[in-house]
Formats: C-alpha cells, sequence, structure tokens
C-alpha cells in the first residue's frame, strides 16, 4: 500500500519536475538558440524573459482542443499520455544523489532503456489515430527510427554496466571511478547521439519534419495536448541528460551530498545545452541516411566501446 | 470548392496484396512550398513517383492589369512579380519601353541600375540558400542568410524607400540619385560580404549531413535543362553556361570583369553553390561600377510624362537572379500598351518538377522544389 502512496506520490512529483524542466527548457532552449542566431531570444516576460514559456503554457492551456473529424477519436486523446507517461516513469531509476533514487531497482539501469521504448506506440497511435497522412507519415518514420536508435544506445550503455558489474544505478554510481569517464568516451558519444535519435530531436527530427510534414505526428493536434507532447520533448532531454552522466560522467562526482546533486544538474544543463546545441546548427538527415549512419557507424562503434571495456575488465 | 484529385490508382505487390498509392496534398499553405505552390505528390511509402506542381494561386492578372495603365504606372506592377528580387523586373520591363519608345539611358543611371540590381541578385539568392536551409532543417542557415540579405536590403531603403518593392528603375534612368554617402554605404556592405558568404559556405555546404541531402538529389541533365528552357542558376548548375550578362550582354555589363559560376553534376547542391558565388561575382561587379560611376544624370532629360510610343513591338531580356528574365510589348500607339507578356524564369523551371521529382523521396521534393527557386508571383503573374 506504501508502495502505491509513494508511486502516486512520484508521479506527482514527477510531473511537475518535468513541467518545471520543460518550463526552463524551452527558455533555455530559445535563449540559446538566440545566441546562436544573433538573437536575444525571450526577453519581455519576467527577468530575461523566463516567464515566456509560462505565458506560453497558460495559452496553450486555453486554446480549444481540436479532436479533427478523420480522427479515431479515443486512440488521438489518449497518444499524448502514452508517449509521455514512459518517459516520466524512467526519471524515477535516476540516482539523484549517492545512493539514492526515487526507485531503487536491481534492473534500473533496463528500467531506463525499456521502459521509455513505449512512448514510440504513442507516436504510432499519434500518427495513426489523426487521421492525416502528414501524420501517418511522421508516425511510420518516428517508429522505425525509435526502434532502430535503441540498439546503439543499449550497447552503449551496457559498456558502463560492463565496468560496473550491476544493472541497479545506486550501486553503479556507488562503484564510479574517475577514469570511467575516459574509458567510456566514444559510449557516451553513442549513447548522446542514439538519445538525441531517440528523442526525435533535430538533427533526426524526421518525425516532426517541419519542412516536410509540418509538423508529423502531432501536426493535429493543438492546446494542452500539443503542449504534452512539447513536455514530452524537454522530459526526454531532462532523462537522457540526468542518465547520461549519471552513466558516463559520475553523476555528482567530485562533490557528494548535497552539492553533488548541483554538480548531477550542471552536468545535465551541459549535456542538454549540447543537444540544442546540434539541434540548431545542423540539417536534419534523410531517412535512408538515418538508418545507414545508425547501422553502419553508431552500432559498430557502439561495438568498439564494448570491446575496449571488455579488454579492460579482467585487468582490475 | 474542393478540387478534385485524380482517382487514386490500385497496384498490387510482390504478394498480390492489393495496395494504394497515397496521394499527399502539398500546399498550397506548406512551410516549404516557397510561397503558394501546391504539390499533388503520388507516394509510394515516402518515394515520390509523380508530383504535379498546381500554380494560379497568386495569380492576379498583372499582364492584364498593364493594357489599362500608361507606361509609368505600370513599373509599381513589375514590382509585384518577382517579390523577392523587384529590381530585375522593373529593369526588364524599362528595357522593353526603352527600345520600344528609343529612349537613351544616361550612364550614370546605367551604373545605378547594375549597382541595384547585382545588389539585389545578392539579397535574393541569400533568400533561395537561406531557404534551402530551412527545407533540410537548418533553421539557423536561414537566419544567417538573411541576415546578409538584411545588409542589401537596409541600402534599398535608404535609397528607394521600401524594403521590398522598389519601383526604383524608371523608363529613361532611375527614379533618383543615390542619396548622399550611399555609394560609400555600399562600398563598405560589399567589402563585408565576401567574408559572410564564405561564413555560410564554411556553415552549411561544408557540413556532411547538408552534402548528403544536397548532393545527387533532382539531377537535371544539361540536353533537359536546354530542352526544357530552363535559365539563371538552375541552368548553370547542370554545367550550361549561359548567362545573358556575358551571352547576350546589356547595359554596361561588357565594362566589368566577372565570372559565371557553372556546376558540374547538375544536383541541387550544385544549383545552391552556384548562387554563392555568384553573390560573390556580384560583389566584384558592384566595386568596379563603384569605381568607374561618374557624377551625372540620373534620369533622360527632357522625356514626357506620358509616354506614346509609335505602334510596333519589343522585347527585351536581362538576367534576373532566376534566370533570363524577359518583356514583351505590344503598342497600338495609345498611351498605355496594347499587350505586355512576362516571361518569366521561375515558370519554366518550375515546369521542371514533374522530371526531376520522381524517385526521390519527399524529403527531397521540398529539396528539390527549393533548389528550382521558384517566386510565386512571378509563376503565376
Amino acid at each position: 500500500m506504501s508502495g502505491l502512496l509513494w508511486g502516486m506520490l512520484f508521479g506527482l512529483l514527477a510531473g511537475i519536475a518535468i513541467a518545471l524542466a520543460a518550463l526552463f527548457g524551452v527558455w533555455w532552449e530559445r535563449k540559446v538558440a538566440g545566441r546562436i542566431q544573433m538573437r536575444f531570444g525571450p526577453q519581455e516576460a519576467g527577468p530575461a524573459g523566463l516567464l515566456q514559456t509560462l505565458a506560453d503554457t497558460i495559452k496553450l492551456v486555453l486554446k480549444e482542443d481540436i479532436t479533427p473529424r478523420l480522427a479515431d477519436r479515443r486512440l488521438y486523446r489518449i497518444a499524448p499520455l502514452v508517449v509521455f507517461t514512459p518517459v516520466a516513469m524512467s526519471l524515477a531509476v535516476i540516482p539523484f544523489a549517492r545512493g539514492w533514487a526515487p526507485f531503487d531497482t536491481s534492473v534500473g539501469v533496463l528500467f531506463f532503456l525499456a521502459v521509455p521504448s513505449i512512448s514510440v506506440l504513442g507516436i504510432l497511435l499519434g500518427g495513426w489515430a489523426s487521421g492525416n497522412s502528414y501524420a501517418t507519415l511522421g508516425g511510420m518514420r518516428g517508429a522505425a527510427q525509435m526502434v532502430s536508435y535503441e540498439v546503439p544506445r543499449t550497447l552503449a550503455v551496457l559498456s558502463v554496466v560492463v565496468l560496473a558489474g550491476t544493472l541497479r544505478p545506486v550501486l553503479l554510481l556507488g562503484r564510479f571511478q574517475w577514469w570511467w569517464i575516459l574509458a567510456t568516451l566514444v559510449g557516451f558519444v553513442v549513447y548522446l547521439i542514439s538519445s538525441i535519435a531517440e528523442m526525435n530531436r533535430g538533427p533526426f527530427d524526421l518525425a516532426e519534419a517541419e519542412s516536410e510534414l509540418v509538423a508529423g505526428y502531432f501536426a493535429d493536434y493543438s492546446g494542452i495536448r500539443w503542449a504534452v507532447f512539447m513536455m514530452t520533448e524537454y522530459g526526454s532531454v531532462l532523462a537522457a541528460s540526468l542518465f547520461g552522466s549519471v552513466l558516463f560522467l559520475g553523476g555528482g562526482w567530485p562533490l557528494s551530498g548535497a552539492l553533488g546533486v548541483v554538480v548531477l544538474l550542471v552536468k545535465a544543463v551541459l549535456i542538454a545545452t549540447l543537444i540544442i546545441w546540434v539541434k540548431w546548427t545542423l540539417p536534419r538527415m534523410r531517412a535512408d541516411q538515418l538508418m545507414r549512419f545508425c547501422w553502419t557507424v553508431l552500432t559498430p562503434l557502439a561495438l568498439v566501446q564494448l570491446l575496449i571495456v571488455g579488454a579492460v575488465v579482467p585487468w582490475l | 470548392m474542393a478540387i478534385e484529385v485524380e482517382s487514386r490508382t490500385p497496384v498490387h505487390d510482390e504478394d498480390g496484396r492489393a495496395v494504394e498509392e497515397l496521394v499527399l496534398n502539398v500546399g498550397p499553405a506548406h512551410p516549404s512550398t516557397h510561397g503558394v505552390c501546391r504539390i499533388i505528390a503520388h507516394l509510394d511509402g515516402e518515394v515520390v513517383t509523380r508530383a504535379e506542381p498546381v500554380i494560379g494561386y497568386l495569380h492576379r492578372g498583372i499582364e492584364k492589369m498593364a493594357e489599362n495603365r500608361t507606361y509609368l504606372q505600370i513599373v509599381p506592377l513589375t514590382d509585384r512579380l518577382d517579390y523577392v528580387g523587384s529590381m530585375y523586373a522593373n529593369w526588364a520591363y524599362c528595357r522593353a519601353v526603352e527600345r520600344l519608345a528609343g529612349i537613351g539611358v544616361p550612364e550614370r543611371a546605367e551604373y545605378l541600375r547594375v549597382i541595384t540590381c547585382e545588389l539585389q541578385r545578392i539579397a535574393s539568392h541569400m533568400m533561395s540558400i537561406g531557404s534551402t536551409g530551412a527545407d533540410t532543417g537548418a533553421f539557423t542557415m536561414f537566419v544567417y542568410a538573411f541576415d546578409v540579405r538584411e545588409r542589401v536590403v537596409e541600402l534599398f531603403e535608404a535609397l528607394t524607400g521600401s524594403r521590398l518593392t522598389y519601383c526604383y528603375v524608371r523608363p529613361g534612368g532611375v527614379a533618383a540619385d543615390a542619396p548622399e554617402g550611399w555609394l560609400d554605404d555600399v562600398r563598405r556592405v560589399v567589402g563585408e560580404m565576401p567574408a559572410r558568404l564564405a561564413e555560410l559556405d564554411r556553415l552549411f555546404f561544408g557540413n556532411v549531413i547538408a552534402r548528403g541531402r544536397l548532393k545527387g538529389v533532382g539531377v537535371l541533365d544539361v540536353a533537359t535543362a536546354v530542352a526544357w528552357g530552363a535559365s539563371g542558376p538552375v541552368a548553370r548548375g547542370s554545367g550550361v553556361g549561359w548567362d545573358l550578362r556575358k551571352s547576350d550582354t546589356y547595359s554596361l555589363y561588357p565594362r566589368f570583369d566577372f565570372d559565371v559560376p557553372v556546376g558540374e553534376r547538375g544536383d541541387a547542391y550544385d544549383r545552391a553553390r552556384v548562387r554563392l558565388w555568384e553573390s560573390v561575382e556580384s560583389c566584384r561587379i558592384i566595386e568596379q561600377a563603384l569605381d568607374q560611376i561618374e557624377p551625372g544624370h540620373v534620369h533622360a532629360p527632357g522625356l514626357p510624362r506620358l509616354l506614346k510610343p509609335r505602334p510596333g513591338d519589343a522585347y527585351d531580356h536581362i538576367e534576373s537572379a532566376r534566370g533570363s528574365l524577359g518583356v514583351y510589348l505590344v503598342s497600338d500607339g495609345s498611351p498605355r500598351p496594347y499587350r505586355m507578356k512576362v516571361r518569366s524564369p521561375a515558370f519554366c523551371n518550375l515546369a521542371l518538377l514533374p522530371l526531376l521529382a520522381p524517385g526521390h523521396t519527399i524529403s527531397d521534393l521540398v529539396v528539390i522544389l527549393g533548389s528550382l527557386d521558384p517566386v510565386f508571383g512571378e509563376v503565376d503573374r
């Protein structure tokens, strides 16, 4: 019973955390993108435009929630939640402080890799249920892409698991040693690239593809449901950045305690900034190039990383 | 009223299952149609099997409207043909009028025309290159290209008061002499330009993803380019070294030393790259023109306000940013032309889309359309 209560409480907290992360994330992305494009980004609402996203959120909530006539109503309405919930769930296994994670489980790493994959279903649902050719194409692209990029991502994460000898994130963080950063550098790059593909962001944002499919799988969504899709995107960035800094950069290392949490957050923001930077610099890939890149570059690289780690471990 | 889309053709795959082509309506309101183009795309999965442009959404009947206006009143109409490069339509029209009525143009006016039209070429090509960036998802490229365009538009604003429709070139000269210090501003802006263009080249054309997206996409061979009347960077991207500034030289262009860049493979990459290098060549032309320009009249003296050319016809063309832009005028001796016809390069280039698109994916379709650089004010007229 207490587990259920704790779960519900965590759900609420995760929802709020993602909402806050999205509020900050959208603002941060606008500011960074603004700098990249010789602009200022939001300035007017609140100090340095910090409240701009809040204003946008209020606008989105007040907007009409339109369901297209050709849509499969029930699937159409449920799709944003199917996309959002797994991403929120994946935050549960992240060890925020040394020795503590909201949901401490012996298969945490596996949980983190497996659960967000459910989002694919939501993207497919949203694309299919909209009853719109653009959305359907976007949903199909998104599904193909996310399933493929799971392979290099999992392999990259596996190399850290081999080093640590555990799938339990709390334990993994406890065993962290500084030279792991160097030993898993290739894996980190592979993890970062495949995470960007996994969360459908540029240069791998084929499922949305503004200039081709208009907005892809969420082209027909409006108001709060559209906002949920947006929040999912920033939730994914948050989750991938946090987990990336836990796995590859040692979480709160070199500090511990409350300061360690700050260090972890700073590392996560740095990774998120890198993700934003990449998006606002590079063009988008084409579907076939994306697949070729995944199978001929990333997957072999991840395997090489695994080989390196495999060679190191017996000497420990 | 809904326009009937052609009925879907049932096809059977290898296993005998009935499959249908997906007919995707792209536009007229779509982020990558460069205005109001509509494309009916037949898709097999993501691969385009047929792409048919539907034009006319921006038809305003400018050629017909011209028949009810005096020769001077038509100049603002020509602004609205190619609204990304108004100077060209101004100039092509004025050249036709000058040929029809036998008007001479003072040298300083010709220099100003060359300077403004070469500036316009940079501005127009920046729009095209920036859109290529936006089409491939590199929105920052779009912003950087527009920053370059903005410098030129600011110059035009100082010269004509307008940022888009300049109405600067008039029959017999230009609307007004350059304001004090304007030519120095041009020299400063043009001096900075090559470095900025090189930056764009590094940012976008040097990028491995951009190369992958543009190279080998929409290959146009020389024979087809010539047969379909392609001109401008679309033809030159395929290696057709045909530029009216050289091959049917006009105005003061024989006095300037410049090259005509041509591509080799005729793909979207070559077309975009030709546009970039043409912009660099335009800078060279402008700098030479600034060195040569002398004070003098900017308008043919003693020209009547109401032109009444003798009955007859005249055609003249110039090299616009999109290719060979021609204006044909027929006069019946009245103050209004009997007929005006615009030979629009954007229209001829757009006709290539159904040839280039099949076999490419929907992602390439928008790139191919962008590489043809259509401006629908000029296509639909």
